[in-house]
């Protein structure tokens, strides 16, 4: 019995590990690659690290190139797409989680239809409809265009959230004479930090891989977000697998540092919804 | 307002209320919802109004004579559009491929995560990080693992004796659909996970202890308690998930872009191909509509099965 759990535990955490590894390995290549000298590029191309590494690539990527900027715009727009979709979901949430109301239905089924559209089908026409109000080729147009794309599935994470925290809890505070919107300002918003700090990342990193619409409403480089600016670099130097992996991973730390962060409320956050759900 | 609050609680129930409360009340739920439904209905549905009518028009982004009207021109083509059908055929390898796999090592990564163990929360967090990884640098990441100057995967199946040499699998046109859809599955995996843990540690875990007093070994409980709490959430995933890959042309434009000849388009790509590379936004509207009513028309047969299911139990 003993030996038989010792190799069910075994088996666990050689499992764990194969994922741990398949997960990371790319990520470590990356990370390999951007620190190897050109020199070695090509001789040492398949061991698993260099005999000698550096930071030229980095180097050159911050002084020679605009990544810096791209960089800086990526963060603006991510930033603001996530912030202002979280207070957009997290009002429509409520308002799907708390009342029965004749529009729920309807409201529901649009949100659940934009998640089909195929969004290629959107780019002309919100190119025409943003260019005559001086809204393309500038980072606003962008966030604008993000954030609708993303306030659905926002709003039903946060209508999950919401549902997993009672009802007495706003009841009982509308007895003793506040209003529905100061209980949910005041008592529910707070228990759902968890859930807020999840939608967060969700947007946050959707906005920083979106590369489509950057693609096509920005056309310049002073307000190009990190996708289009590494996809430009991929086509500019195209063998300088060095410098672009050093790009990658600088485009990579963002997104990660947030994920970590929040990862853990994630599953959290979740797992209150679905108690109900 | 707080006297009104007091005043509905206390025992004067709703027709009571005075007119002007009634009508706060019942428009409540859509001020909550009105900012995320303007921006949704002017960023999203105009558009897509405006989009579905370049599908019967000459919509020619760099020729300023084009927008007339054409009627049904573009589905003729489309008809007789062999690379469409190629294209389409490819979307159903292509998404169900990555949907399968990334379900089946999303659901095992949950099962193992849902056990206690040393070290869970740091494990957790790395194998859910190829998730924050933005998709397109997913896509080059793995176009760079595959290519045999700067990336391992060539020379170890050359050594495993499976290829004769070195070479790109994204370069030859019988599995270059294969490079996509390992990397797809990479990003993926933890999508799944993530939904699928946090469901499983929402069931009760005095079940499983009263099942195995009972005598249920872990297949029994995995089939009868496990899998009918998790059922749920495995439908609504599942079908989301399916239509978004089919839609996601993201890892096939980065990776491949279509190519060898073709050989890796689907349907989303092909529209990314046709609208920014030939500019004609009006064959391009064609065919996403045509992709959308196929979407659709699979999300109504997946929620039809689910109240046939449900009603039948």
């Amino acid at each position: 019995m003993t030996g038989k759990r010792i190799l069910s535990v075994l088996a666990h955490r050689l499992a764990i590990l194969a994922y741990v590894v398949f997960a990371l390995f790319p990520l470590y290549w990356l990370l390999k690659v951007s620190v190897t000298p050109n020199k070695l590029l090509y001789s040492e191309g398949i061991k698993m690290w260099p005999s000698r590494t550096s930071f030229e690539h980095f180097d050159f990527v911050l002084k020679h190139s605009e990544f810096p900027t791209f960089f800086k715009n990526s963060l603006i727009v991510s930033g603001s797409t996530a912030v202002i979709v979280t207070v957009l979901a997290s009002l429509a949430g409520y308002a799907m989680s708390r009342f029965n109301f004749r529009g729920k239905y309807w409201i529901i089924t649009l949100m659940l239809l934009t998640q089909m559209f195929p969004l290629v089908m959107l780019v002309a026409p919100i190119f025409k409809i943003l260019s005559p109000l001086g809204l393309t080729n500038s980072l606003t147009g962008l966030v604008i265009v993000y954030t609708a794309f993303n306030v659905p599935f926002a709003t039903f994470l946060m209508q999950s959230f919401f549902d997993g925290i009672p009802k007495d809890l706003e009841e009982a505070a509308m007895i003793d004479g506040a209003t529905q919107f100061v209980a949910f300002r005041q008592i529910i918003l707070p228990l759902t930090l968890p859930g807020i700090a999840a939608t967060l990342g969700f947007v946050f990193t959707a906005a920083w891989s979106e590369l489509l619409f950057s693609l096509m409403l920005i056309s310049g480089n002073d307000s190009a977000t990190f996708p289009v600016g590494l996809l430009s670099f991929v086509s500019k130097f195209s063998v300088d697998f060095g410098q672009m992996m050093a790009a990658g991973v600088m485009a990579l730390i963002p997104a990660c540092l947030f994920f970590l962060l929040i990862q853990r409320y994630l599953v959290q956050g979740l797992t209150a919804g679905a108690v109900k759900g | 307002m707080a006297s009104h609050a007091a005043a509905r609680n206390g025992g004067a129930r709703r027709d009571q209320r005075p007119l002007k409360k009634r009508l706060a009340d019942a428009s409540a739920p859509y001020l909550y919802s009105a900012p995320a439904l303007i921006l949704i209905v002017t960023v999203m549905l105009v558009p897509l109004v405006l989009g579905i009518s370049y599908a019967f028009r000459d919509i020619q982004l760099l020729n300023p004579m084009s927008g007339g009207f054409i009627g049904l021109d573009h589905f003729r083509t489309l008809y007789e559009d062999q690379n469409f059908y190629r294209a389409l055929k490819n979307t159903l390898w292509w998404t169900g491929w990555s949907v399968l796999l990334q379900f089946v090592f999303g659901l095992i990564l949950a099962l193992l995560l849902d056990k206690p163990f040393y070290g869970r929360a740091i494990v957790q967090a790395l194998v859910f990080l190829p998730w924050a990884v933005p998709s397109f640098l997913a896509g080059l990441n793995w176009a760079w693992l595959f290519n045999p100057v700067v990336g391992p995967i060539p020379h170890w199946l050359f050594a495993l004796g499976l290829m004769n040499e070195p070479y790109n699998i994204l370069s030859d046109p019988q599995l270059s659909t294969w490079g996509p859809i390992i990397a797809n599955v990479w990003w993926g995996i933890p999508f799944f996970a993530i939904t699928l843990l946090a469901a499983l540690q929402a069931i009760p875990r005095d079940l499983y202890e009263a099942a195995s007093i009972d005598g249920a070994g872990p297949v029994q409980r995995f089939i009868s308690i496990t899998l009918p709490f998790l059922a749920p959430t495995i439908a609504i995933t599942v079908l989301l998930r399916t239509v978004w890959i089919s839609n996601f042309a993201d890892l096939i434009i980065v990776m491949t872009n279509g190519g060898p000849a073709d050989r890796s388009q689907i349907v989303a790509s092909y529209i990314f191909t046709q609208a920014f590379k030939r500019l004609d936004f009006g064959y391009a509207s064609a065919i996403a509509l045509v992709l959308l009513a196929l979407l659709i028309t699979y999300s109504m047969l997946i929620v039809i099965l689910r109240q046939w299911l449900l009603s039948k139990d």
